[in-house]
């Protein structure tokens, strides 16, 4: 009930502005407020290796690469610089389409499978 | 038990290697991957066999590697993120080093759309950063990624990519540094064409301390003709090729362009060896086996060094 509203004002604000696409485990202060899962290889990580030249994407030649402008973004947030450099942990599919403002405050988005180490968190 | 990574055992011991792509098979006899690998033998220290590459089906990297193995060539088994997810690509993990794979490179693979198949579906479960840390917990902890433990680990050399020339260009030495505290103990690099930009690159890496903690092994291409060269330009994603280079043969007759590519490769190699932090050189050859010989042979590469048995003995498994 309570992830019923807070989505009702969460999904339809991130889908205007960032074209969410509801992962559940936002990540967008580390990766310079450029979603990564607009990436279509779901890399969380960084770019992969087939960016063009122009800085546009291998698989969308019309748009430019989510790790150019998350690059980009993170040299203009000082507060959260370094944290392009985190490692981040693989996504959690089964959080898809659930409140990442709740998965933030309640723990859950930082929930890693038990194989993972334990540092390199965002 | 588990035979060592000749590959490693060279690296640690200082000397510069030699690595080089074998043509994936789209036959079911096994003959066919041998023959070309046939042609590598003693001319290099290890092959990778590669994971659908350019999203073309071929056999399997893991198959390939499994056939070199057998005939005592030391396979680097490719494995890219695009066509698998976790459950697949740890139980492919596990049952490579039980077939005798001791050398990874993990990636995340050119895009479907770049293949034969461009309708399939992506799979990106986990990026290829992730893979790393997946392999090494494999190796160094004994677990799979839920956490549950494997009954022996695995011995990898594990093996990630980089791309020097591909923006965002100030992020690339970072991410290679990532890429390490992930877990990969060397790398091999996209083909490197522009030698200034390699360097400048290669100057940042040493910025950060990473030289001599990474093994960084450049790739060389081996143009075959200047056809070849251009649809490497046009085609191939993340490839930087100088206009330069196709109108240089271009301008040399058809029958003497292989031989010209072959001069580009030796030129190539001989510059990359003088960077500072550079640990070996990867050649491709597509579909050219033949050319990687006669590079390493025209560069001064052969003979290929066998380890004293001191060092084999030592070796970690």
């Amino acid at each position: 009930m309570v992830e019923r509203l807070v989505l009702a004002i969460e999904k339809p604000l991130k889908e205007a502005i960032w074209d969410c696409r509801m992962c559940g485990q936002c990540i967008l202060h580390s990766t310079g407020l450029s979603c990564p899962m607009h990436c279509p290889k779901n890399l969380r990580n960084g770019p992969c290796g087939g960016v063009r030249a122009n800085g546009t994407c291998e698989v969308y030649a019309d748009k430019r690469c989510v790790w150019v402008e998350a690059w980009e973004g993170s040299q203009r947030l000082p507060a959260f610089k370094g944290h392009i450099e985190h490692l981040q942990k693989p996504v959690d599919w089964q959080l898809l389409g659930s409140s990442s403002w709740i998965n933030l405050v309640n723990g859950r988005d930082r929930v890693a499978p038990k194989g993972w180490k334990a540092d390199g968190h965002a | 038990m588990a035979t060592p990574s000749r590959l490693a055992e060279l690296l640690r011991a200082g000397r510069f290697v030699v690595t080089a792509e074998l043509s994936s098979s789209n036959s079911a006899d096994p003959e066919a991957t041998w023959r070309r690998a046939e042609v590598l033998r003693g001319s290099v220290d290890a092959i990778n066999c590669t994971d659908n590459t350019g999203a073309h089906v071929h056999m399997s990297s893991l198959a390939a590697s499994h056939l070199l193995v057998e005939k005592g060539l030391e396979p680097i088994m490719q494995l890219t993120v695009r066509d698998r997810n976790r459950l697949a690509l740890q139980a492919d993990l596990l049952g490579a080093a039980a077939l005798g794979v001791r050398n990874l490179v993990l990636m995340s693979g050119d895009d479907v759309t770049a293949g034969d198949h461009p309708e399939a579906s992506r799979i990106y479960d986990i990026d290829s950063m992730q893979l790393l840390e997946v392999a090494a917990a494999m190796r160094d902890r004994g677990t799979y990624l839920s956490g549950r433990k494997l009954e022996q680990a695995p011995s990898f050399f594990i093996g990630a990519v980089e791309n020097p020339f591909a923006p965002p260009l100030e992020f690339r030495p970072l991410r290679l540094q990532k890429k390490l505290r992930a877990g990969a103990d060397f790398i091999q690099t996209q083909l490197v064409f522009d030698v200034s930009l390699f360097a400048r690159f290669m100057a940042a890496v040493a910025d950060l301390e990473l030289i001599g903690k990474v093994f960084i092994i450049p790739s060389v291409g081996i143009p075959r003709s200047a056809r070849g060269a251009n649809f490497m330009r046009e085609k191939v994603p993340g490839l930087h090729v100088p206009e330069s280079l196709v109108s240089r043969l271009e301008k040399t007759p058809p029958a003497r362009q292989a031989e010209e590519g072959v001069k580009i490769a030796v030129e190539l190699v001989n510059a990359v060896r003088e960077i500072p932090g550079v640990s070996g050189v990867h050649l491709i050859g597509i579909k050219w086996e033949e050319g990687v010989v006669q590079v390493a042979e025209a560069a001064g590469l052969l003979p290929r060094p066998t380890l004293s048995p001191l060092v084999t003995a030592g070796g970690r498994g």
